[in-house]
């Protein structure tokens, strides 16, 4: 072989290599951009600014719910050198083991990587933050990161407050990615019905960071960067004052009450008991404290203004009086006589007969009977089923029967048996009104929650409308935007029936069962009502609405076990009022200091029982 | 008397010496971008690497004007006392050997580090040329076979024990000289299938290579002319090759070092370690990945300036430039470093001494070998071998060494009308 091509055949070897060569690096470098990702992944990290959760005020503007600052402590394991290991734990104040434990299951979790931040331990207390903060430089590789927690100034409302949690696996493909792990969601309450409102928006911030991961400092100076928005502000319609009365008032007795603004349907207050205080849900103890809750046999978890379905007795009687008006069969001046009851329901003694105002007024068993059997087995319908129907669609015209749409988790529908109801059990036309006759004075196969209670008052109170209750009165400064807060349901009531009822119900408590009820120079309208319980001692129950002419205040009281309604919910129901409508409550000192004595959870205790009945 | 030759700067390759200062001026500023820091810039500090580059291109250049200026019959009488002198360094880093990351190539005098492996290279390079160059050595000649591969494989044995794999394994790259200068070509060839069967004896299970092979002797023996001759021969090759792959799996097993095997078995897919030797590759690749068509600019590479990349200013240099000058600084580098070695083939086959060539031959087939494994390391196309990139890693051992490898070249090009010395091929 001739030399040049000896050379030449050098030359063509190491230009092959160099073609071989650039033709991967087209693939690298022109073809696939994986690379390119990759590298973004190497040196961009996506650093999440937290917005300030919107804070919580109530009607008066008094804040409820504000943020605090938490202190989560950080490791970085490749970073730490020298660590007195003693002096760490002595501040930290851990033991030795634990401080070994943390390290091991740091690295058994899901991304441990020796270079990457780790969460060592969960919100320092700020003793414990201060005291690290002083001897950080002294912990080469620990690093504290603040976030916010929630703080709930008062240890009431609770169950309107709510509370918020690290989200679930759940909450974050629910949201799409707008969660992470360890997120804070809003869990119940407010907190988890405005929870879009409350949240803001989280901001993004693109770091660069080198191959130790240590910051190197802003990507394309913060183009792509986004702020934090911080959540908006939002103010309850709760009435802070009114609202922490009714919770001591129902202190030691099992029972709600609900009061709510007619004319707007903003609810003023929202009392369960038992209750619990929100500020369990904040910080470490959150995971133990809600299942120390949730196994209390009192069920203090439980909603039960909003959830708890009762038998509504004489709300019922109320409904039945106007809605017998509609139908036709009944006017101011229809007379039943009572003979201690009708049929197998019983009834009280007093004076018979009597018109609809005094009916009312004694709340006469035997008189409501009479209404709905002429309500049922009125023969201006072809069949009792039919009559049955347009019963049913006048009470479920007073929000009974499915849920009102509070904005709150957790509402019952309660029941109200449909005509297909009776034609299930009984048969299709096999029944009519004296099969159901319980029905007329409210018992039976019946379910009303407190909240349905109190907004039924309050379209008795608005002669004929009811607004849908809710919590939140504003956003942002702005009224509640939802659209429901503002529309009137109107019943199917004339506004021209109502007179005489509340006629009848002012007399309740002027003259009738209420009349421990009464505050001097207020025109109270109620009702009391003692619902029959299957499991147990009668329910003490009263509605009320106040004043008479333009009222401000509808409320639905319920004691459960606790007897007459005039024992224990009209008194309840008569200090919230003052206290609502005069900004006092302590007017009637004896009144006051009996109902937040009064024991009825802890049955055994007879001082107080006998003191009960003194009064 | 001798006749003292200064050569005229008419003589010298301007092309070269032009190619040589673009390679370190370019080497330069990607060591600078691999250290430089957005949060602390520097204009120079000697401190840090592309400083000390500074100062050994310095030195460079000092020494290269030196053998510019020297006699260049110098260089022949005396190319066996450098190889000498480089052979005793080598042993004497056996001895006294400071061990700089795993390799125990390094001899400190007086403060300063350097690497004799990288000077025995144009050592021996020399003293190949003055042997082969002499009077009646044809390389057809059993004898002279054995020396030169006996003064390429002293130096490589000594390497090797010194735990500097890819050093030893550039000595390889002298077959290309001989090549040139008479070796049959059928040995590139059987070097080239030898490493095939290597890397396929790697992948597939020996067992189903034997097979492959024996059923493609079976059809070689149909196409060719069945005599006793041939089809011994055939026999023999079979065989040979049966025994070799079937030695490679052993030999793989049992004279690698764990990180060696990891280092192949990443390159082959049969391991996936992103922490170790695949973390390396993946990086540079993702470096050089990430440049696109027209790359990041200078100081604009992230995956460098933040030392993703391992090893960024010496052995992955080339990252440097994949990243910040894209896929068209890539080929424009390839493509010069093509035209040097080009060019040092064109001088070395109008030299009209035979010393001159086969000088010039080891010159590009050492600069190509660097090249070849560097580059291809980098882009995930040869195992991980530690050996820098000529002219641009940074590492004053490495820089001086070829520069005086390169410029002895210049300096003998520049004298190639003079009278002959040795015989003519």
């Amino acid at each position: 072989m001739d030399n040049s091509a000896k050379r030449n055949i050098l030359i063509a070897i190491f230009f092959s290599f160099a073609l071989v060569y650039i033709v991967r690096l087209a693939f690298l470098q022109l073809f696939d951009d994986s690379y390119l990702r990759y590298a973004q992944q190497n040196v961009l990290q996506e650093q999440t600014i937290y917005p300030a959760r919107g804070l919580v005020y109530d009607r008066n503007g008094e804040l409820l719910v504000y943020n605090d600052a938490i202190y989560d402590l950080f490791v970085t394991p490749d970073q730490v050198k020298d660590l007195d290991t003693a002096e760490f734990c002595r501040v930290l104040g851990i033991t030795l083991e634990g401080f070994v434990q943390r390290f091991e299951k740091m690295k058994k979790s899901k991304g441990y990587a020796p270079y990457r931040e780790q969460l060592f331990e969960k919100q320092l207390s700020i003793q414990t933050y201060a005291a690290f903060q002083e001897k950080m430089f002294d912990f080469l590789g620990f690093n504290t990161v603040v976030r916010t927690d929630r703080k709930y100034k008062f240890s009431d409302a609770a169950h309107v407050m709510g509370y918020i949690g690290e989200v679930t696996e759940k909450d974050i493909e629910k949201s799409e990615g707008y969660y992470r792990m360890g997120d804070f969601i809003g869990i119940s309450g407010v907190e988890k019905s405005y929870e879009e409102v409350l949240r803001g928006k989280k901001g993004v911030q693109f770091v660069l960071v080198d191959s130790k991961n240590r910051t190197q400092g802003r990507y394309k100076e913060g183009q792509f960067d986004t702020p934090a928005v911080a959540g908006y502000n939002i103010e309850l319609s709760i009435d802070h004052q009114l609202q922490q009365l009714g919770e001591q008032l129902l202190q030691n007795k099992v029972g709600s009450v609900v009061a709510i603004e007619p004319s707007t349907g903003e609810i003023l207050a929202l009392v369960a008991s038992p209750t619990y205080d929100p500020n369990l849900f904040v910080g470490r103890e959150r995971g133990n404290n809600y299942m120390k809750l949730l196994r209390d046999p009192s069920k203090p978890l439980f909603n039960r203004p909003l959830a708890a379905p009762y038998p509504p007795g004489s709300i019922f009687k109320v409904l039945m009086a106007l809605t017998g008006q509609q139908e036709g069969v009944l006017n101011a001046n229809t007379t039943y006589g009572c003979r201690n009851g009708y049929m197998f329901v019983g009834c009280h003694p007093h004076s018979s007969p009597l018109a609809l105002r005094g009916a009312i007024a004694v709340s006469c068993n035997a008189y409501f009977c009479q209404v709905y059997r002429s309500v049922v087995n009125n023969l201006a319908y072809p069949k009792a089923e039919k009559a049955y129907q347009s019963f049913h669609k006048h009470m479920a015209s007073f929000g009974l029967g499915k849920r009102l749409g509070v904005d709150l988790f957790g509402e019952g529908g309660g029941l109200l048996p449909t005509s297909e109801y009776y034609d299930k059990i009984y048969g299709r036309y096999r029944w009519q009104a004296t099969t159901t006759i319980s029905l007329g004075i409210g018992q039976g196969e019946l379910g009303i929650t407190p909240l349905q209670m109190a907004n039924a008052t309050a379209a008795v109170a608005n002669r004929g409308y009811w607004i849908t209750p809710h919590v939140v009165k504003k956003i942002d400064g702005k009224p509640n935007p939802n659209p429901e807060y503002q529309n009137k349901h109107w019943t199917t009531i004339d506004t021209t029936y109502f007179p005489v009822v509340i006629d009848g119900m002012q007399d309740v408590v002027t003259a009738g069962t209420a009349r421990i009820a009464q505050i001097p120079g207020i025109e109270i309208c109620g009702k009391t009502g003692t619902a029959q319980n299957p499991h147990g001692k009668d329910h003490s129950v009263f509605f009320a609405f106040a004043p008479k002419h333009n009222p401000k205040i509808a409320i639905a009281v319920i004691v459960e076990n606790a007897g007459f309604g005039a024992t224990w919910a009209a008194p309840i129901a008569s200090l919230m009022m003052e206290q609502y409508l005069t900004g006092k409550h302590d007017t009637r000192k004896a009144l006051l200091e009996r109902m937040l004595k009064g024991n009825l959870i802890h049955k055994n205790d007879t001082t107080i029982t006998t003191q009960t009945i003194k009064h | 008397m001798i006749q003292q030759s200064q050569p005229k700067p008419s003589n010298i390759d301007w092309l070269t010496l032009v190619l040589y200062y673009t390679f370190v001026i370019a080497g330069l500023l990607c060591i600078y971008a691999s250290v430089y820091r957005e949060s602390n810039p520097m204009i120079y500090d000697a401190t840090q690497n592309y400083g000390k580059q500074l100062i050994w291109i310095g030195a460079s250049s000092f020494i290269g004007l030196l053998i510019l200026l020297v006699d260049e019959k110098f260089f022949y009488a005396f190319a066996y006392p450098i190889y000498i002198i480089t052979i005793v360094l080598l042993l004497a880093v056996l001895a006294f050997a400071t061990t700089v990351k795993g390799s125990s190539s390094w001899i400190e005098i007086g403060g300063f580090r350097m690497q004799p492996a990288e000077f025995a290279k144009f050592g021996t390079a020399l003293a190949l040329a003055r042997y082969m160059s002499g009077f009646n050595i044809k390389y057809s000649d059993r004898k002279v076979q054995l020396v030169t591969a006996g003064m390429i494989l002293l130096p490589m044995l000594i390497i090797l024990l010194q735990n500097e794999t890819g050093s030893a394994l550039v000595f390889a790259s002298f077959v290309l000289m001989f090549y040139r200068e008479g070796l049959p070509g059928y040995f590139l060839f059987i070097g080239l299938m030898m490493a095939v069967l290597a890397v396929l004896a790697l992948v597939i299970p020996s067992l189903y290579l034997i097979i492959a092979i024996g059923v493609f002797a079976g059809l070689f023996t149909l196409v060719i002319r069945r005599n006793r001759q041939n089809l011994l021969i055939v026999l023999a090759v079979t065989l040979f090759a049966m025994a070799y792959v079937s030695s490679i799996g052993y030999a793989f097993e049992n004279v690698l070092q764990p990180h060696q095997k990891t280092r192949i078995n990443v390159l082959l897919g049969k391991e996936v370690d992103l922490k170790g030797a695949g973390y390396n590759v993946q990086q540079s690749k993702i470096a050089i990945g990430s440049g696109g068509l027209l790359g990041k600019g200078f100081l604009e590479g992230t995956q460098n300036k933040f030392r993703f990349v391992p090893e960024q200013s010496t052995d992955f240099i080339f990252c440097t430039i994949g990243e910040e000058y894209g896929f068209v600084g890539s080929v424009v580098f390839i493509g010069l470093y093509m035209l040097l070695l080009w060019r040092i083939l064109v001088m070395a086959e109008r030299q009209r001494q035979k010393f001159n060539r086969i000088y010039g031959y080891c010159v590009a087939a050492i600069l190509f070998f660097h090249f070849a494994i560097n580059i291809g390391m980098t882009i995930g196309l040869v195992p991980v071998i530690g050996i820098p990139l000529p002219f641009f890693s940074y590492g004053g051992s490495a820089l001086l060494s070829f520069t005086i490898l390169l410029f002895i070249f210049i300096r003998l090009d520049a004298n190639r009308q003079n009278e002959l010395r040795g015989a003519f091929d």
